[in-house]
């Protein structure tokens, strides 16, 4: 009966989310987490830089080497179009996950096993879904940002074709969050800086063989359904359509496929931390 | 449920209280059935070894950690249900700092702020203010890396001051400080006392509790052993005086019969021997009278350490 009478205004708006959270573990608070990222992040422009300017090698290396040798490919409508172009959207959402992997594991691995700054939180109204959140949505908007900057390369080098191209961004946006949903799950098991080289071993075969380079069509049939479960094969293809304006449902599953997965990672992630530092 | 009533009944009710509060790690028993009650004002101690469980308890009071068993009520809320809004009323002093490296002093604690759901402009003011009560304010822009580990424990209290809290919870405060630090600490504790701050400290240090806590628990191996103010314990559970005998390794354990019956209680140290007693000056001619000489003899005023000692033992506990 008491618990009930503790009902306020910001309460009443998150009352659907915390219907389906275990209690005490979400405050609504996850954007105050967000903004604690935002105010470390004005000083880490030189990573901005390094992490725009990474992918932009990669894309001139395209547009200016195999370019050469492999001129033009079917693209997702049936159409034609010039292997540099069918490239770069991939490498654009490769570089969302890129950028959100890194700041998922290894940021978060410093806070949660040396600079106990997730302690610190827990200790305010502040619960692991909170943390979950936030986290990975500055993961995200961090992704996302290498991706918007990858986009106008893309446009300045002429590799994007079609007015749909402005929805990579969300693509981007989405990819990302997944990913930094993942990787901080996956994180979160990890108790020493030698076991990173098991993320990094996860994420180049995502990055080598999620259709990247070649479309699916290239394995062989029984091989494709587990080129399928990579999400990053998800993005890939959702990032390839769009720039070229082929919208279909297949787009659906795609971004369902994501989203599922970005739910999951949040999940696992939130239970985790609750099981490291709510003990 | 007038609102009269309602208003006194609140004054009274405890703002902690725990019946038979157990915490288990897996097989081990940290907390083994302890019954508190805190009050508004009030400062109030777990005293007690390390691994005495003094953490543990301090820990599922600050919302942080589960009750394996029993029932705990922290400002009139269960913690398992109310987590987000009982903490949102505290103030916590965790045992090792967990500042934010990657933030100034002045942002640790705007950020904090923020936690807690306060404005922008709130929080602006209050950082303002906290650091001039934590003597920071010259170092207002400096990295947190940067301070010495007093100024850092200052810190720590400033940060768990900056939603006002109704309870604050300090888990060994000043444990690592030099003497200067810790007595600035305190004084900055006892300022919070003044205010009306209800303060909940665990230490391990007696001059500690003496200085701070108007009532005390003391705990060994996850169980209380004794309560009350400083001074009752030390008339329940120790003598006015003790009187300290020295003498050259070994030579301690000869003496043990010659004074036997001089005093309440003695206990027999590999170089010392101690006499609990009324009258320390009387039990020390008494002594000489018996022809006992010792190296050196000292007598002073019981303190809570010899309570703590006669009822946590001498025994390393780590």
């Amino acid at each position: 009966m008491a618990a009930n009478t503790e009902v306020t205004g910001t309460a009443r708006s998150r009352s659907v989310t915390l219907r389906i959270l275990p209690p005490g573990l979400y405050a609504g608070r996850a954007s105050k987490v967000l903004e604690r990222s935002l105010l470390v992040s004005r000083k880490m422009w030189l990573v901005f830089v390094s992490g725009i300017v990474e992918p932009a090698v990669y894309l001139l290396a395209f547009q200016i080497g195999f370019g050469r040798l492999v001129t033009e490919v079917v693209g997702p409508g049936g159409e034609v179009m010039s292997y540099a172009a069918f490239v770069a959207s991939a490498l654009m959402v490769a570089s969302a996950m890129n950028g959100a992997v890194y700041d998922a594991t290894f940021n978060v691995f410093f806070k949660i096993r040396h600079a106990r700054t997730y302690e610190g939180m827990l200790a305010t109204p502040v619960g692991p879904v909170d943390i979950a959140m936030g986290e990975v949505s500055w993961s995200m908007l961090r992704g996302g940002l290498y991706a918007v900057a990858f986009l106008a390369i893309m446009t300045l080098l002429g590799l994007s074709g079609s007015p749909w191209v402005v929805l990579l961004v969300p693509v981007a946006l989405l990819v990302a969050f997944t990913f930094a949903a993942l990787g901080m799950a996956c994180v979160t098991f990890i108790r020493t800086v030698s076991q990173f080289d098991y993320i990094q071993l996860a994420v180049m075969p995502l990055f080598l063989f999620s259709a990247t380079f070649y479309p699916l069509s290239v394995y062989p049939e029984p091989l494709r359904p587990v080129v399928q479960l990579s999400p990053l094969y998800h993005g890939v293809e959702l990032a390839r359509q769009l720039s070229v304006g082929v919208v279909d449902p297949a787009l659906l599953g795609h971004v369902g496929y994501l989203a599922a997965l970005a739910a999951l990672g949040l999940w696992v992630t939130s239970r985790r931390l609750a099981g490291l530092l709510l003990r | 449920m007038a609102a009269a009533g309602e208003r006194s009944a609140r004054e009274l009710s405890p703002l902690v209280s725990a019946k038979a509060l157990v915490k288990r790690f897996g097989e081990v028993e940290a907390v083994r059935g302890i019954d508190v009650e805190v009050f508004k004002g009030e400062a109030f101690g777990f005293l007690g070894p390390n691994g005495a469980g003094k953490s543990s308890a301090m820990r599922m009071v600050g919302c942080v950690s589960p009750r394996s068993d029993g029932d705990l009520r922290v400002l009139d809320m269960d913690p398992q249900i109310d987590g987000p809004s009982i903490r949102a009323r505290l103030g916590v002093v965790p045992q090792e700092d967990n500042l934010d490296t990657e933030l100034s002093i002045r942002q640790n604690l705007q950020v904090y702020g923020r936690y807690f759901g306060l404005s922008r402009a709130h929080v602006r003011a209050k950082a303002t203010e906290l650091m001039e009560f934590a003597q920071l304010t010259e170092r207002a822009d400096d990295e947190v890396d940067t301070l010495s580990g007093g100024m850092k424990r200052r810190l720590t209290i400033a940060r768990s001051l900056v939603n006002d809290p109704d309870l604050l919870l300090l888990d060994e405060p000043t444990t690592g400080l030099d003497p200067q630090a810790r007595h600035l600490l305190w004084d900055r504790l006892f300022r919070l006392k003044q205010l009306g701050v209800t303060l909940l400290i665990t230490t391990h240090y007696m001059d500690e509790a003496e200085q701070l806590c108007d009532r005390l628990v003391i705990m060994d191996n996850g169980r209380i052993v004794a309560e009350g103010s400083p001074p009752e314990l030390i008339a329940s559970y120790s003598t006015r005086e003790v009187l300290e005998l020295r003498f050259a390794p070994g030579e301690s354990g000869d003496v043990a019969s010659t004074v036997d019956g001089l005093a309440d209680r003695v206990e027999v140290l590999p170089d010392r021997v101690l006499l609990y007693t009324e009258n320390g000056e009387a039990a020390l001619s008494a002594t000489h009278a018996r022809g006992v000489q010792p190296l050196s003899c000292l007598v002073r005023r019981s303190t809570l350490e010899d309570v703590f000692l006669r009822l946590t033992g001498r025994t390393l506990v780590d």
